[in-house]
């Protein structure tokens, strides 16, 4: 089994019948991801895509067993469709939606705390590719050929650079259990630690690769949890050497804003903590192959 | 998104936070007619840009006659200042604000911002005013208090008065600072700002609390439901690139090298840009084009690279998810046809219908270099870059 989706995930898409929703809904079908409606609220009743669409996300749990979700919601109203996914007991959910403010994440991370963790819903994202098991689950936008099913966990920011390691791994043969991208924002569902608890978690995952960039201090956060409680070898890449201080590149997250947070500093510490480091990012399927042939 | 001191002012006084009098002029007549409805012998004339630093590069002068605030005036409006945070370029002063002078006793920081790891308000404080945060917090990181705001509740009056002990204020002024300690927070939580920073914080000889000095930053993604902040917005303190790139829905940012980059996805973008360097080269700037790049939007993504004169050499990497190579690969070549590009040009594609997307480079009859992996797009392009500098010396 895989981390957080399989085959067998119940999923529901959150802003189903609109544009988007319908464009990446029909694509996770087609990947074979086991979707079994959505919500838009208002449309209750009606049939999109040959699934039931619910006005609310309670109803999607009660009546089809709605397991997880994702939400293509507009900013303005995303964060209210995360919580109210969290709050009828949704367990994981993909926020792909892309400029939701900061400070309504801020809400959204403190209502998800108010659950005692056992019940808590586990959130990636927002602003991210989401989620894929290869050959089994897809819970996201990304181009689903490129991932072959193996040993591999990757967790990573940013969609296009998830795909880039993907495809240089495709190419050497690696395969990857599951791939979780975590989005570019500044405060996101779930850290690269969170997910790296997983990957470590799970018998499929012999190696983990983290994808990082600037700004925060999230990727030195999963180092130090990978020193104190990981067996497994963990890859790194830190996109941004050339980053300047101070200036956002594209991800609101990205942003060198205090010490440790540049690209260099950021390799440096995760080095003295045991973290082997793909030097360039057109080396990062390389350095894991290095990694696998030595086990 | 970065406004002006005196709107920030302006702001915080709607928020109960007490300031000087003070006015903005456009003119030096406008100028010496504010110093002259500002009471008081001390005037101090301020250099109203996006960037902190101001006083050491020239930006605040404290006047004593009103011909003082006029020659003030007619120095810093029309300048371009350069301070250590403003960048090379420096920035325009097209405005500047005329404020009472203040009798200082005491000068304090006091800052609020989104604090990433704990995803809470951060209140940071600091008896040591005037001198900037980053310094202080090198050489005496024991002198700066920071109070964590539960979001659920908000900032309380115990941790107003816990800052303003620590601060070291006077119990004569405790109503008073917790009254302006609660309207800063208020003033970021309300209107969506990401920072908040008053440095310094002064208590005058009258014995007041005074917001000497204020920066606030706003959330680009809240400006929607903000639309009084969104208008306080000035181009003229941004970069031009950045400004026009905007307009059309990309993420762009200036960089000094020579090698034009057009790639989609922030992350990528970054990782690109670092093998341009790790290969020799200086990327002249970031430019995400995002997930749906047509042929209009890259054209438009080319056209912007291209206004960077410096630029010698461009590299375009697009990894296709949702996107298709070839419909990216035909927006290639009808920006390479319609721009009449005079620098050579490096594709790499990857992703969804790669090989229909090579093909139409390909049969472009267009003079593209084509790259199919990272590492050879940023040889690619570095060579091509030195053997155009060659050619020019």
């Amino acid at each position: 089994m895989a981390i957080l989706i399989d085959e067998k995930t119940r999923i529901i898409v959150q802003g189903f019948t609109g544009k988007i929703g319908t464009f990446h809904a029909q694509e996770m079908i087609e990947y074979g991801s086991n979707v079994v409606g959505g919500v838009t609220p208002g449309k209750g009743g009606q049939k999109h895509l040959g699934l039931p669409v619910f006005n609310t996300v309670k109803e999607a749990v009660q009546q089809v067993g709605a397991e997880a979700s994702i939400v293509f919601v507009p900013p303005a109203f995303a964060a209210d469709s995360i919580m109210e996914a969290a709050d009828a007991g949704i367990r994981y959910c993909v926020a792909i939606t892309d400029g939701i403010p900061t400070q309504d994440m801020m809400t959204v991370k403190n209502f998800l705390r108010r659950f005692p963790k056992e019940e808590r819903m586990m959130l990636t994202g927002p602003n991210c590719a989401g989620t894929i098991s290869p050959e089994r689950s897809m819970l996201g936008i990304m181009p689903g050929h490129i991932y072959v099913r193996g040993n591999v966990g990757v967790v990573g920011r940013s969609g296009t650079l998830g795909y880039e390691a993907a495809d240089q791994m495709r190419a050497l043969g690696i395969g990857i259990s599951t791939s979780v991208g975590i989005g570019g924002d500044p405060i996101i569902g779930s850290s690269h630690l969170d997910v790296l608890e997983k990957l470590e978690q799970d018998p499929e995952t012999k190696v983990a690769l983290m994808i990082g960039e600037i700004g925060g201090p999230m990727e030195v956060d999963a180092g130090i949890f990978f020193k104190e409680n990981m067996t497994k070898p963990l890859v790194a890449y830190i996109a941004g050497l050339t980053a300047p201080e101070g200036r956002r590149m594209g991800h609101a997250g990205a942003i060198i804003s205090s010490a440790g947070e540049s690209a260099a500093e950021k390799v440096a510490l995760l080095k003295e903590l045991g973290v082997i480091i793909s030097p360039t990012p057109s080396l990062m399927g390389q350095t894991v192959a290095e990694v696998l042939a030595r086990m | 998104m970065n406004i002006h001191e005196y709107q920030a002012k302006e702001i915080l006084s709607e928020f109960g936070v007490k300031i000087a009098e003070g006015g903005i002029a456009y003119s030096v007549e406008e100028a010496v007619q504010r110093a002259r409805e500002i009471e008081g012998d001390v005037w101090v004339v301020k250099a109203q840009i996006h960037s902190g630093a101001r006083g050491k590069a020239g930006g605040i002068k404290v006047c004593k006659t009103h011909a003082e605030v006029q020659a003030a005036a007619e120095e810093l409006l029309g300048k371009v200042l350069v301070t250590h945070q403003s960048g090379a370029a420096g920035k325009l002063c097209s405005r500047v604000y005329i404020e009472a002078g203040t009798k200082i006793e005491k000068e304090i920081y006091l800052s609020f911002l989104i604090d990433r790891s704990t995803e809470r308000v951060i209140m940071v404080g600091s008896a040591q005013g005037g001198m900037e945060i980053e310094t202080l917090a090198k050489t005496n990181p024991e002198a700066i208090v920071k109070i964590y705001i539960e979001p659920a509740v908000g900032l309380q009056d115990f941790q107003a008065r816990k800052m303003a002990f620590a601060l070291g204020l006077d119990s004569s002024l405790l109503n008073h600072a917790v009254k302006t300690i609660k309207g800063c927070y208020r003033a970021l939580r309300d209107l969506d700002a990401n920072i908040l920073e008053i440095n310094p914080l002064v208590v005058t000889a009258n014995n007041e609390i005074i917001a000497l000095d204020a920066k606030m930053a706003f959330d680009e993604n809240a400006l929607y439901r903000r639309h009084k902040i969104a208008e306080l917005r000035d181009n003229s303190q941004v970069d031009p690139r950045e400004v026009a790139a905007a307009e059309v829905g990309l993420s762009y940012v200036g960089l000094d090298g020579d090698i034009g980059c057009m790639i989609n996805g922030a992350g990528l973008a970054m990782a690109t840009m670092d093998m341009i360097k790790l290969a020799g080269g200086e990327p002249a700037n970031f430019l995400d084009v995002g997930g749906g790049a047509s042929a209009e939007r890259t054209e438009k993504a080319f056209r912007l690279v291209l206004a960077d004169k410096n630029v010698k050499a461009m590299l375009v990497n697009i990894f296709a998810g949702i996107n298709r190579c070839d419909w990216i690969a035909e927006g290639v070549v009808q920006a390479v046809k319609n721009i009449g590009m005079q620098v050579p040009l490096v594709v790499r594609l990857s992703g969804t219908n790669v090989e229909e997307g090579r093909k139409i480079i390909a049969d472009s009859g267009m003079k593209i270099i084509t790259a199919d992996t990272l590492a050879e797009a940023a040889e690619k392009v570095v060579a091509a870059r030195n053997q155009v500098v060659a050619q020019e010396s």
